[in-house]
């Protein structure tokens, strides 16, 4: 059972309540903030002195791959990121290896450890939300959820081919509830299908081979359908193109089929009470910028394309993105994107591992190492920070690595020092390749995120974006009891001199509470808290669910398994959460 | 220099894994505190004195450090890993990852080593007066950053994956190699004096490979050059015609390994 909990005197980060390092407590009773605690409360509460320490709410990562069959095919492809990244077990931790695919254990520990509450797999293929199930009902620490990868679906494609919006809606409803899933994911649109004949889509009005749609009437529709049914988050989109010099320009206009849909949040929720407005305000969420702005005509002339879309992201109000951050050293690139990961793999020479799921997606593994004497790698360095220091307002910007793409989480404290210290970038200036300054408007850029923005960047934003900000996010009441205690005196910060202890400090939580129960103390987890499995349980139509599934069971000829063996039942969630979704209906 | 001499008193069960025994951790250290480091036996970490017998102290510095293993210690694993300086000789056989990674300094091995000797060097002298097994100088499963620096050197006979990943420095084998010798070789130098099976600079890049004796079945993706006469690497020297190859074509446009093998030993190339 959650304790009763007081933190007492911390300097309190909270942006959803704007709430800028004032000092103050927070009261947390059966798991959920509450405004005070009686006296007779006090007596058996567990007080938590933050006197000259950050108060922020648990971090929020909205975009991270640690569970599913991709992330396994890389822990299997690399014994080399295992043997020498290891933690042996303690009297209540399990034994863990891995630095850029760690083993299930390990994954809930070193996020808790950074005082990250909440992650979201970025990434379910429909025929793995299984396994993607399995693996997090062994990850301990943290509340997740998944998002189902619909843009290369069959049915989709069809649906949406035929302009059957309602069958489509239906499609998208019955999915959710049957994988469990929390939100659309939409990768590569159209081009992963076209993988499966080696092929991809090269612009976004190229039709695809049998279906022949393009990847502009796929973001259309899911974007369409995703606001007709009020999914908690927007679309997820990992553009078209990725990886390959120039795909900015794509990046940069898929952004703007969305820019007329109007956001539509419809769950039946409980809200905490936030100063800020938490609800959904955008239709389209990008993923990695960084991945999806590479400018040039090849590698030779490659360059960042960030300020093209970081220019348009400003002028409109319906994007968010997050940055897919390059903090250098190993990563192993892993994507619903099978054409992307393949050229990788043709540039690495490397280990590659590439699957075609049915039906519904593809998937590709490759290893990476991200060189500080790479050109092309220092580019990439600088433009996964260009993404989070040119968009001005914090509220759409979410700092990630795309972890492990860009590298592992656990690096997640470095790309928040790089932000908050301009000097330990001109450090990091001073050791990679020249282009990282030639080729990115990083060098002159002066502007040094404060601890509010990195408490927006990594809490609010997220759990904003992707619909969780009724309970994760903020201090607000009624909000889970989720916070993070850094030891790092705000009035004392000195972020010139001092960013290497900034790492350090970011890294290893001095507490780190969930649901009311201190998980990590000093960077050593204390107990296992409770978690919970989010899903979108949406209504539709009866009528037109039953004759959408007619379809369905028709080409389920096509699937290797039986329609009754498709979905993923509850028993393999812990604690399932369903949000219900499309009240209405 | 300083001696310590370390001698088994006891038969081992479980394998130990003692990468406490190098100088580096010796030094500074007197007897008492030589025995209270920690090995792993399976999931027990014990003292060392439980395995050994400890007499002298550590010197000044790891280069100011001797440690002689007197006796056989075929059940202990990964003695002089990560090692920076000084002197281990080890009078009679040891387990796997003797030398690992070790950055300099001295190891010899006065019987036979296990498998992954020296696998991922970056300097010093690994000598193995015995046999070895696979994965000589080798990089660990899954990685191709194998050794990339100081020297190893067998005098019996060494078996699969010798060198693997290799990108610098020096393994010489007096006797025979089996197969996948210099797997993903991309610099470094290995000699085999003896004879080789097969798959020998298998998807190399780079570095250079001298067989003097039969290779079994040749690799098919290497290129013959030209013959060439009384080899010479700087101190190595091998003596005799040799027909020169580049490769591995099967993995690159334009590979820079070379592989020399010994013409009258393999007439049929």
């Amino acid at each position: 059972m959650a304790a009763t909990i007081a933190i007492k005197n911390g300097h309190v980060f909270d942006p959803l309540n704007e709430i800028d390092g004032d000092v103050m407590d927070i009261y947390i009773k059966d798991g959920k903030v509450v405004p005070e605690l009686s006296d007779a409360e006090m007596k058996d509460a567990k007080v938590v002195d933050a006197t000259g320490k950050t108060v922020m709410p648990g971090g929020v990562d909205s975009h991270t791959h640690i569970a599913g069959a991709k992330v396994n095919s890389g822990r299997l492809m690399r014994p080399e990121d295992s043997y020498k990244w290891n933690r042996p077990k303690t009297s209540i931790t399990h034994g863990g290896t891995g630095e850029t695919v760690p083993s299930v254990y390990l994954e809930g520990y070193e996020y808790a450890q950074m005082g990250y509450t909440t992650a979201f797999e970025a990434a379910v293929p429909p025929l793995e939300a299984r396994h993607t199930h399995e693996e997090m009902h062994s990850i301990p620490m943290l509340d997740m959820g998944g998002y189902l990868v619909l843009g290369n679906n069959w049915f989709m494609m069809r649906y949406l081919k035929e302009g059957d919006i309602d069958k489509a809606a239906a499609y998208v409803a019955w999915m959710m509830r049957t994988h469990k899933t929390y939100g659309i994911k939409c990768v590569n649109p159209a081009g992963v299908e076209n993988w499966g004949w080696g092929k991809n889509v090269e612009s976004l009005d190229e039709t695809n081979i049998h279906f022949e749609i393009t990847p502009r009437e796929i973001i259309e529709g899911l974007t369409e359908v995703n606001e007709m049914l009020g999914i908690p988050m927007p679309v997820h989109l990992h553009a078209n193109n990725l990886g390959h010099p120039g795909c900015y320009e794509t990046t940069k206009e898929s952004l703007t089929i969305p820019s007329k849909v109007k956001p539509n949040q419809d769950m039946g929720v409980e809200w905490a009470e936030t100063k800020i407005d938490p609800t959904k305000d955008k239709s389209i969420y990008l993923t990695h910028l960084q991945f999806n702005a590479f400018g040039g005509t090849s590698w030779r002339d490659f360059e960042s394309g960030v300020k093209d879309i970081t220019d348009y992201v400003n002028s409109q109000d319906h994007v968010v993105i997050d940055s897919g951050s390059v903090p250098f050293g190993e990563a192993t690139c892993m994507t619903g994107d099978g054409p992307s990961i393949h050229d990788v793999a043709v540039l690495t020479g490397g280990k590659w591992s590439n699957c075609d799921v049915e039906l519904e997606c593809g998937s590709g593994v490759c290893p990476f190492t991200y060189l500080k004497s790479n050109p092309v790698h220092s580019v990439q360095w600088a433009m996964g920070l260009e993404s989070l220091l040119l968009i001005d307002d914090p509220w759409k910007t979410i700092m990630t690595t795309d972890n492990p793409n860009g590298g592992p989480f656990t690096k997640y404290p470095n790309v928040m020092t790089w932000l908050m210290s301009e000097a330990y970038r001109n450090e990091t200036f001073s050791e990679v390749h020249k282009w990282a300054n030639d080729r990115s408007t990083l060098g002159g850029v002066s502007r040094e995120l404060s601890l509010y923005d990195i408490a927006t960047i990594t809490r609010a934003t997220p759990a904003k974006t992707n619909g969780m900000a009724h309970r994760k996010g903020s201090l607000a009441v009624g909000a889970d009891g989720d916070v993070t205690i850094y030891d790092i005196d705000p009035t004392k910060l000195d972020v010139t001199a001092n960013y290497n202890d900034l790492i350090t400090k970011f890294r290893y939580a001095d507490y780190t509470i969930k649901g009311g129960e201190i998980a990590v103390h000093n960077g050593e987890i204390m107990s296992i808290p409770e978690r919970r499995t989010y899903y979108s349980d949406i209504k539709v139509d009866a009528n037109e669910e039953k004759k959408m599934l007619e379809d369905v069971k028709d080409w389920f000829r096509y699937y290797t398994l039986g329609f009754e063996n498709y979905p993923t039942p509850e028993k393999y969630l812990v604690n399932p959460t369903p949000i219900n979704v499309n009240m209405e209906k | 220099m300083t001696e310590v001499v370390l001698t088994p008193n006891t038969e081992i069960d479980i394998k130990i894994e003692a990468d406490v025994i190098k100088p580096d951790e010796f030094a500074g250290k007197s007897k008492e505190e030589i025995e209270q480091l920690i090995v792993w036996q399976g999931p027990d970490q014990l003292p060392l004195k439980n395995f050994f017998d400890v007499k002298g102290q550590g010197g000044s510095s790891a280069e100011e450090t001797f440690i002689m293993i007197k006796g056989d210690v075929a059940r202990v694993k990964m003695i002089g890993a990560e090692m920076t300086a000084g002197k281990i000789t080890i009078q009679g056989s040891t387990s796997l990852k003797v030398g690992a990674e070790m950055k300099g300094g001295e190891i010899v091995v006065e019987g036979d080593a296990d498998s992954w000797a020296g696998t991922e060097m970056k300097g010093g002298l690994l000598h193995i007066k015995g046999n070895t097994i696979d994965h000589l100088g080798c990089a660990y499963r899954g990685s191709w950053n194998g050794m990339s620096g100081g020297r190893i050197v067998v005098d019996g006979n060494a078996q699969s994956q010798i060198g693997g990943g290799l990108t610098g420095g020096e393994i010489i084998v007096n006797g025979n190699a089996e197969n996948f010798c210099g797997i993903r070789q991309s610099g470094g130098l290995i000699v085999i004096r003896g004879n080789a099976i097969r798959a020998i600079g298998a998807e190399m890049s780079g570095g250079t490979i001298v067989v003097e004796g039969h290779i079994t079945n040749f690799t098919p993706g290497m290129q013959y050059e030209d013959e060439q006469y009384d080899l010479c690497f700087e101190d190595i020297e091998c003596g005799g015609v040799f027909k020169k190859f580049t490769g591995d074509f099967a993995i690159s446009k334009k590979p820079k390994g070379v592989l020399y093998a010994g013409k009258e030993a393999n007439l049929e190339l």
